[in-house]
């Protein structure tokens, strides 16, 4: 019990919270077509989190969202810059500003130094989990311990703030992300501008690829941000559903993901962990192919018999090889 | 480290430097002018997953050879790993997207990052492995130059020239298919079987690009050079061969940079040389970069200045013919001149010959001056009466529309706005032979 408490508690914790606030970002992205933007401000936030990291010398999270902020801002101007000068397709634009400034970032912690502190390419590209450890756990009785939740690694906390606020805000915008959603040309029309809802959608990723990286590092935040919400889609049409889905699948997918990548090597006798933040988009990807084969709107119809899609949607359940 | 930046660029450091810097030059070539095609038929975020998705086979085929007993850092053995599950990751976006429930840059998102984490369990798994050379593998994910070895330079620069020979040979039919498939598709070309082979050239070239550059920005040296190309150039011949070299330059300046400062990621110092040469070439490309932008419309909105500048003077000449000179803050205000622009106009309009000092004091305007005058004056009220008779604006509502048409829109259509006065309102036509001459018994005047 010390034991998973001391190590395993706090990244169970920490993956399970990222993907909840990416997973629940993500339904914004996919149901306003720019999941793009998710793959986009991933690879273009690094150099923000890097300056922010290298100013400031800490993991807090104040200087890291600035700095991705700043980052997803700029990201997002000179895609548009350079896409008024050359008139060329939006993914173009996008693969050349994503990649000159993850690039950057690569750069700027090998040339700044960040790699000898705390930051390097590893956590990047994995994650760093294993480094959320809670050495003041003794036994159960430390959960309610105030003394021994003052240690408790602040990146869990800052997550569980950051989905606080992050639910919050879809709960206060319910009805007018709904329309933005459904009906675009409706919301424009009424005076509901796309303009700020996508500065908000911007804002709102880079918090999230600030708050997910220390867990999922800034490649695998992409898995995070649109596996749930295209698992959520591939079973139901409803929009409140898509949300209940789309959480219940992020938090299976941190949850199970760490499980997976944390008890699998035992039973297999390897003796070594494997990555957890690669097994969440594995577990991610088992449950996005049951969903869109075993859904309700796949090839293979519950009751084996094929429907029309307009019948009356089936309940949505999670295909079972999900954890 | 300048000594050895010098080195790594000119050849001097060693046989198996060199080869590795051709090798990493070849595949820029490749990447670079392949990128055009991948990039005019859309595909460059497909090409994305696809590099993303080629670690769960590299570090798969890593696994089968230790497990087989075979040379697990053999590197066509990993290239064909990741070549297999690279396809594999187009295959799952086409199949993804065939429902219709979900998009394709959201397929594409999926497959990439799940493809990408597929990749680092594995990678986890290898590290567990009682062989050695795992740390071998982290170069496919950023790109190491450094460590290739000349065998490896030279896979990865036949796998690069062949692909180049491909792309010559299919110039034309790629070229039909990237402007217009389904014009393509009517003259006979195969069109499935070109995009098919955009494709698997694409796949060659990003697993050829994975060890010196890296899964993760092997995308960016496709994309770079060809957009870098694109602002530079308007005929495709020329932007992929421009392309090519852009690619070839930037992987060679890169590499060297990078084995002259190891710690340095090959992978992101290539495509940050990359990226500076798209800077720069977004700052002074001739038409489309910056500079240019900005000096067309500094040159236009001197052009109106000046062009509002003659017409009052001429306005003013027809009310008070005798009138003679104007002055400089007169003709300025009266044509609405900022303050850079009443420095700039009167030495412009004097060495353009337009206008000329009276002794008197005050200018006016010379001969040349009065006629281009006349013309724009004419020009002007052409408008005017087109945009009340046309579009049946009221006259001061006319006034303004045509000011904003009449300094951008070329000759011909002032011709043709001239012709459609003539047919349905020749009335308003201004008369044919220019307007006229200030002195001269007046005889018909336009609106104002």
């Amino acid at each position: 019990m010390t034991e998973f408490l001391q190590l395993d508690l706090a990244p169970l914790l920490a993956a399970t919270l990222a993907c909840l606030v990416c997973g629940l970002i993500g339904n914004l992205l996919l149901l306003t077509r720019q999941s793009l933007l998710g793959d986009a401000i991933s690879h273009a936030v690094l150099p923000g989190i890097v300056v922010g990291f290298w100013i400031s010398g800490t993991r807090a999270a104040p200087p890291l969202v600035a700095g991705a902020m700043a980052a997803a801002i700029v990201a997002a101007l000179l895609i548009a810059l350079v896409r008024r000068l050359t008139r060329l397709e939006p993914g173009a634009v996008m693969g050349l500003v994503f990649s000159g400034m993850f690039a950057l970032g690569i750069v700027l912690i090998e040339v700044t130094g960040a790699h000898a502190v705390d930051l390097d390419v590893d956590c990047v590209l994995y994650g760093q989990l294993e480094a959320l450890i809670w050495p003041a756990a003794q036994g159960a009785g430390s959960l309610l311990d105030p003394a021994a939740l003052a240690e408790f690694p602040a990146e869990v906390k800052t997550l569980a703030v950051v989905l606080a606020l992050t639910v919050a805000l879809l709960a206060l915008l319910w009805k007018e992300l709904r329309l933005a959603a459904f009906d675009p040309d409706f919301a424009r029309s009424i005076g509901f501008a796309p303009r700020p809802l996508s500065l908000l959608v911007l804002v709102l990723v880079s918090v999230a690829c600030v708050a997910a990286f220390w867990a999922v590092g800034s490649i695998l935040v992409i898995a995070a941000l649109v596996a749930p919400a295209a698992i959520a889609r591939a079973l139901t049409d409803s929009y409140a559903r898509q949300f209940a889905l789309s959480a219940a699948a992020a938090a299976v997918m941190g949850a199970g993901g760490y499980w997976v990548a944390a008890l699998a090597p035992e039973a297999l006798g390897l003796g070594h962990g494997l990555n957890a933040a690669g097994m969440m988009a594995v577990v991610a990807g088992v449950m996005l192919a049951g969903a869109v084969v075993f859904g309700p709107f796949g090839p293979v119809r519950p009751g084996g018999q094929r429907r029309r899609r307009a019948a009356a949607a089936p309940v949505p359940r999670l295909p079972a090889a999900a954890g | 480290m300048t000594g050895a930046l010098l080195d790594a660029l000119l050849f001097a450091g060693g046989y198996n430097a060199t080869v590795v810097a051709l090798g990493c030059a070849a595949f820029g070539l490749a990447a670079g002018s392949l990128g055009c095609f991948v990039l005019l038929r859309g595909r460059a975020l497909i090409a994305d997953a696809a590099a993303h998705a080629t670690l769960p086979g590299v570090a798969g085929a890593f696994i089968l050879a230790a497990l087989a007993g075979w040379d697990a850092r053999s590197l066509p053995l990993l290239l064909a790993g990741g070549a297999i599950s690279a396809g594999a990751a187009v295959l799952a976006v086409g199949a993804l997207t065939r429902g219709g429930r979900i998009r394709d840059d959201a397929a594409m998102a999926l497959v990439l990052s799940i493809g990408f984490g597929l990749g680092v369990v594995l990678v986890s798994v290898v590290q567990s492995l009682p062989v050695g050379g795992q740390a071998g593998l982290k170069s496919f994910i950023l790109g190491q130059a450094a460590g290739m070895s000349a065998f490896d330079a030279r896979l990865i620069g036949g796998l690069a020239v062949l692909s180049l020979l491909l792309v010559a040979l299919l110039f034309r039919p790629l070229a039909a298919l990237c402007f217009d498939r389904d014009f393509a598709a009517s003259v006979g070309l195969p069109v499935r079987a070109l995009d098919l082979a955009l494709l698997g050239l694409m796949l060659a070239v990003t697993v050829a690009g994975l060890r010196a550059v890296g899964l993760i920005l092997v995308v960016g040296l496709m994309v770079i050079p060809a957009v870098t190309a694109r602002l530079v150039t308007e005929r495709l011949g020329v932007m992929v061969a421009l392309a090519g070299v852009l690619g070839a330059a930037a992987a060679w300046l890169g590499a060297g940079l990078s084995a002259a400062a190891p710690n340095l990621p090959t992978g992101a110092t290539i495509v940050l040389v990359a990226c500076a040469m798209f800077v720069l070439a977004l700052v002074v490309a001739p038409r489309r970069g910056v500079l240019a932008f900005a000096w067309r419309q500094l040159r236009l909105s001197l052009v109106v200045a000046r062009d509002h500048a003659l017409r009052a003077a001429f306005e003013a000449a027809e009310r008070q013919p005798a009138a003679g000179a104007i002055g400089w803050p007169d003709l300025g205000r009266g044509a609405g001149w900022s303050a850079w622009q009443r420095a700039v106009l009167p030495r412009w309009l004097r060495w353009a010959g337009l206008v000329a000092e009276r002794p008197e004091g005050g200018v006016a305007l010379t001969p040349a001056g009065l006629a281009m005058a006349r013309e724009l004056t004419r020009r002007h009220r052409l408008w005017e009466h087109y945009m009340q008779s046309a579009g049946g604006l009221p006259p001061e509502a006319a006034h303004r529309a045509a000011d904003q048409v009449e300094h951008t829109l070329p000759p011909e259509v002032a011709m043709e706005a001239e012709a459609w006065l003539r047919r349905h309102d020749p009335a308003r036509l201004p008369p044919a032979g220019g307007l006229i001459r200030p002195g001269e018994p007046e005889t018909e005047r336009g609106p104002r």
